[in-house]
């Protein structure tokens, strides 16, 4: 059995972890607050589509929004209440634009709807299980927000031999992981079981960073007489990358362009594993997540479980509030969480943390030139060269930072942190990204407009021809009949004639 | 000194035969820019650079009598774009681009004439007599023919709205320290 | 909305000016030790050098309509001046330093765009230019005359030779590297011209060269502090030692007689200045590490090839500067492999098999 991964991760960095300020204290449960702005998209893919209307009393557990299209997921009310608006509300998002969301007023009673328990939750069929993922609204509680059944359903039909567990949880502040993990192993085992069962895999392998022995511990203990392996990986920016953590576990590459499933390997969070246990032993959907509060501008940073669509606000009173004025607050980890553009965003599915950070913790350096040290080229996990591209996105020339691999990059941020002239490159990455999508969104536009235009001048041309056709038609014919009423006028002369002999 | 001009001579002469044999041998059947042009331009027809269309257009700029900047409703990518492909520099402050636009038609003012979807180069305008039109945003060209036709005035150019799908971040700014 | 931050909300507690700044700290051991060995003359020689940097680069940013004090706090053009008086003879006059510093940060860096963007390390440009252009001064070794000693200049003295272009008694001598060549050209073999001239045993470096290319153990000492500090790897400086080290001792093991060895080699001219602060200066040296250890190898090969060969008897800055020319083609071939993709860049095989 292994205990410590034996394959060396490229690049990486090693932010300051702050994690002691929240790691140890344990999970406590965040007072039902006054409204839910539950977002209709919390996933990836299509938002959810409302089932319920402004007035409608819902119960905690309740379908409100159905899942649109293949890859989408549902959304249930995270406590009973009485729905009081459906529309617009500023999404988790740093663009802070409006979202379709369903605002809730709690009753207090938090009344669960009647849920559907199955009788031996390990005896599903696998496509059961997976059906039961998909309906509770599951998906990757590590950041990527994914819709897991979409995943177990590609890996079920492909094939995958190992499912990997990923416990890397590398941000620095976030803790979340690290407490599930030693307050709920036992759930996230039974878990990973129904996980490995909706796919049909033998082995399970839990990658866990080493600076956190007490949830390897746990984990072990929770893993002992099953066939899931709980192994340790060394701790670095980005281990939770899930694509590192599969290198750093079995040693493969993920093709680029392709999946998990591509060498044989499922990954998901350790939090998605405990929703899933959540969901098919107790039938309960994903209604609620662990969010870790914590930043130096909280006075008491901790782990707390937050029903979905909880505005950050709720959250930061419940710690005791802010022990200074926070200088950014910030939703996800420091490395790849986005500012909030103010502190009443609500919680969504992948919400791992909300940080109220000082400007001591932020730093605001002020750029200045790169002097080429390649201390980016370094710390890049994916292997790029953050210096040129960021050179040549500055001068405007995109496509040739896509030629050497912009379309890689993964957004770590680990370029940004340890550049010594303060560049914002995976500023210059995002921007150029979102350039090169909006180019090909206008293309597409073009190449369809075009496509109608062409359309419409045949059909004009087309109608032009058949009113010609016709009028030349109704001449001829008009012509015809002259024709014929002459020719008749001409005979019956004729047979006059011809009727009076001489 | 002779045998200098003499071998430079015969070079250059040689040279020149090589290059006049390579054009005839080599040369390009017919004018293959003008359909690249036009696969540039937007195609919608509207005729505002005052061409008869976008083919029309297409030979003026391979033909050099138009400049790349006529197209108003393909903003500056397709001047970007036009540069390009004929190798020119264009001064792009003088380009007027407020980034995207799409036309939208204000409901309280539009009484059904149907004359705007008659216009439409893309069928963008959806409605019928006596109806509210509407305006389908990912067909519009933002022409601005049916902003002539209107006899309300109901009808105007907007930017297109910025969207959670599609959002993205600002360049950085270009820092000033050396 | 532009108020609103990109991430990472967080940063390596790092800068461009603490950079300089490390690599400053770690010159200051052989820099001393040039200072105690060549005495007053040195100290005036590397004040003058390292003043005309600072109030070159203020001139030149002021032109440009650029704000002066952000850049000149980085260090960049004191470390750049600071490693050209290193490498001069310490009894040059004034005006040597400072044309080389004014064409070090004129020419060599502002010229190309300022910091980052020039191709040809400023130091090496300016002591090649220096070389070509006033041989004579260039090659004006002293022996080590230590500022303790009675027979070193004193204050005033030094202000002579610096300024006034006094001559001192002890002044005519030669390095190692200059003495082989010119018995070379006189028909005397190794054999004959280096016993007495040289000790296996001289890493301090108490012996005629530059200003502080002599000391190979406070170098040494230097570039490991870089090591440790994480700002330079040892790929370049280990590489640039083997490529001189290895076809030395082949050679010498062929023919002693006009080879010189591995460590006269290692510890003679501007090697060990430049294996660890000059070839590992990041602005003209390739980004990954196997470009690296490319660089250095041929940086250590071309100098030993001019050493052995060549017109002049040190190559380093000519070998340099040739490899600075060369680092744009070696980023361009040598590039990390990246994620999931095979060294050409295409996609990795999917591979099912457990």
């Amino acid at each position: 059995m292994k205990l410590f991964s034996r394959f060396k991760p490229q690049g990486g960095v090693h932010p300051d972890g702050r994690k002691d300020l929240s790691a140890d204290r344990p999970i406590r449960i965040l007072p039902m607050p006054e409204q839910l702005f539950v977002c209709l998209q919390q996933h990836v893919g299509a938002p959810a589509s409302p089932v319920v209307q402004v007035g409608d009393r819902v119960l905690k557990g309740q379908l409100i929004a159905a899942g649109q299209g293949n890859i989408s997921a549902p959304v249930h009310a995270p406590t009973s209440g009485r729905v009081v608006a459906v529309g617009d509300y500023p999404a988790p998002h740093p663009s802070g634009l409006p979202m379709p969301t369903i605002t809730l007023v709690p009753d207090g009673e938090d009344c669960w709807a009647e849920l559907d328990v199955p009788a031996d939750p390990y005896e599903l069929a696998p496509e059961a299980i997976a059906e039961r993922v998909a309906a509770a609204g599951i998906v990757g509680l590590g950041g990527a927000a994914f819709p897991s059944a979409v995943k177990l359903n590609i890996s079920r039909k492909t094939g995958v031999q190992t499912l990997i567990i990923n416990g890397g949880e590398c941000e620095p502040y976030l803790t979340c992981d690290d407490r599930i993990m030693r307050e709920r192993a036992a759930e996230i085992v039974s878990g990973i079981r129904l996980i490995q069962r909706a796919v049909g895999c033998r082995e399970a392998l839990v990658g866990i960073e080493d600076n956190k022995p007490e949830a390897i511990a746990a984990m072990r203990e929770a893993a002992k007489g099953s066939a899931v392996q709980v192994i340790a990986v060394p701790a670095m920016y980005p281990m939770g990358w899930d694509k590192q953590m599969t290198r750093a576990l079995i040693g493969k590459e993920v093709p680029a362009g392709g999946r998990s499933s591509d060498i044989g390997v499922l990954v998901h969070n350790v939090a998605t594993a405990y929703a899933v246990h959540e969901a098919v032993v107790l039938g309960r959907p994903l209604i609620a997540r662990l969010v870790t509060v914590s930043g130096a501008a909280v006075k008491i940073p901790c782990n707390l479980e937050v029903p979905l669509g909880a505005p950050a606000q709720a959250l930061f009173d419940y710690c005791g509030g802010y022990a200074e004025v926070p200088a950014r607050m910030v939703m996800g980890g420091p490395m790849m969480g986005h500012e909030m553009p103010n502190p009443n965003i609500p919680v969504v599915k992948g919400t791992s943390g909300v940080l109220a950070l000082t400007h001591k913790e932020i730093g605001q350096p002020v750029p200045s030139p790169c002097i080429r040290c390649s201390t980016c080229v370094r710390a890049c996990p994916v292997g790029l060269l953050p210096l040129e591209m960021a050179a040549q996105i500055r001068v405007g020339d995109l496509a040739a930072s896509v030629d050497i691999g912009l379309k890689d990059c993964i957004a770590c941020g680990s370029c940004s942190y340890v550049c010594p002239a303060h560049i914002p490159l995976v500023h210059y990455f995002n921007y150029a990204k979102g350039e090169l999508a909006a180019k090909e969104r206008a293309k597409l536009k073009q190449e369809g407009t075009r496509k109608l235009a062409e359309a419409r001048t045949e059909r004009m041309e087309r109608i032009a021809r058949e009113r010609e056709e016709a009028a030349r038609q109704r001449a001829a014919r008009k012509a015809a009949q002259e024709a014929a009423k002459k020719a008749a006028a001409e005979a019956a002369a004729a047979a006059q004639q011809e009727s009076t002999p001489a | 000194m002779l045998i200098a001009v003499a071998s430079l001579t015969t070079l250059g002469l040689l040279l020149g035969l090589f290059l006049g044999v390579a054009a005839r041998r080599l040369a390009v059947e017919g004018n293959p820019l003008v359909e690249e042009i036009q696969a540039i331009l937007p195609g919608s027809q509207c005729g505002q650079c005052g061409f008869p269309g976008c083919a029309g257009a297409a030979e003026a700029l391979a033909s050099g009598s138009a400049p790349v900047t006529l197209c108003p409703p393909g903003g500056r990518d397709v001047v970007a774009a036009l540069a390009a492909k004929l190798g020119v520099e264009v001064d792009m402050s003088g380009v007027k681009d407020s980034g995207p636009t799409v036309a939208e038609v204000r409901e309280e003012l539009c009484i059904g004439c149907t004359r705007c979807f008659k216009v439409c180069p893309t069928d963008a305008i959806l409605g019928a007599a006596k109806h509210i039109h509407n305006v389908f945003r990912e067909a519009c060209t933002a022409c601005g023919k049916c902003v002539d036709a209107c006899p309300t005035e109901a009808i105007l150019l907007r930017p297109v709205p910025v969207t959670l799908q599609s959002w993205y971040w600002e360049k950085p700014e270009e820092r000033l320290a050396a | 909305m532009s108020q609103i931050a990109h991430s990472p909300h967080a940063h390596a507690p790092v800068s461009v000016g603490r950079i300089m700044a490390t690599v400053m700290a770690a010159l200051v051991p052989a820099t001393l030790y040039g200072f105690w060995l060549y005495g007053w003359p040195a100290i005036f020689l590397w004040s003058v050098t390292v003043l005309t940097a600072l109030l070159a680069e203020g001139f030149v940013l002021r032109i440009r309509g650029l704000d002066a004090k952000p850049a000149l706090m980085d260090g960049s053009a004191m470390l750049t001046a600071w490693l050209l008086a290193l490498s001069l003879p310490p009894y040059a006059q004034w005006w040597v330093g400072a044309v080389g510093a004014l064409f070090a940060v004129i020419i060599a860096k502002q010229v190309f765009g300022g910091l980052g963007q020039n191709v040809f390390n400023p130091a090496m440009a300016a002591r090649v230019m220096l070389l070509i252009s006033f041989p004579v001064d260039m090659t004006l070794w002293t022996s080590p005359m230590p500022i303790t000693g009675a027979n070193a200049p004193g204050f005033m003295d030094a202000w002579a030779i610096t300024f006034g272009g006094a001559h001192w008694d002890a002044m005519s001598s030669a390095t190692l590297l200059g003495h082989v060549k010119t018995e070379f050209t006189r028909g005397i073999d190794l054999l004959h011209s280096l016993p007495g001239f040289f000790t296996d045993s001289d890493v301090a470096g108490s012996r005629p060269g530059s200003l502080g290319e002599t000391s190979a153990l406070f170098l040494v000492a230097g570039g490991l502090f870089l090591m440790a500090r994480r700002i330079i790897t040892w790929h370049g400086p280990v590489a640039m030692m083997l490529g001189v080290a290895l076809p030395a001792l082949i050679a010498h093991a062929i023919a002693p007689a006009h080879f010189l060895g591995v460590l006269p080699h290692l510890l003679s001219g501007g090697l060990m200045l430049g294996a660890f602060f000059i070839v590992t200066d990041p602005v003209t040296s390739p980004n990954t590490n196997a470009g690296m250890l490319l660089f250095g190898f041929l940086c250590g090969l071309l100098t030993w090839l001019i050493r052995t060969w060549g017109g002049y008897p040190e190559g380093v800055a000519f070998a340099v500067m040739i490899m600075n020319a060369l680092t744009p083609i070696i980023d361009r071939y040598v590039k990390p492999r990246i994620y999931g993709r095979t060294r050409k860049g295409d996609a990795l095989p999917a591979e099912k098999g457990a």
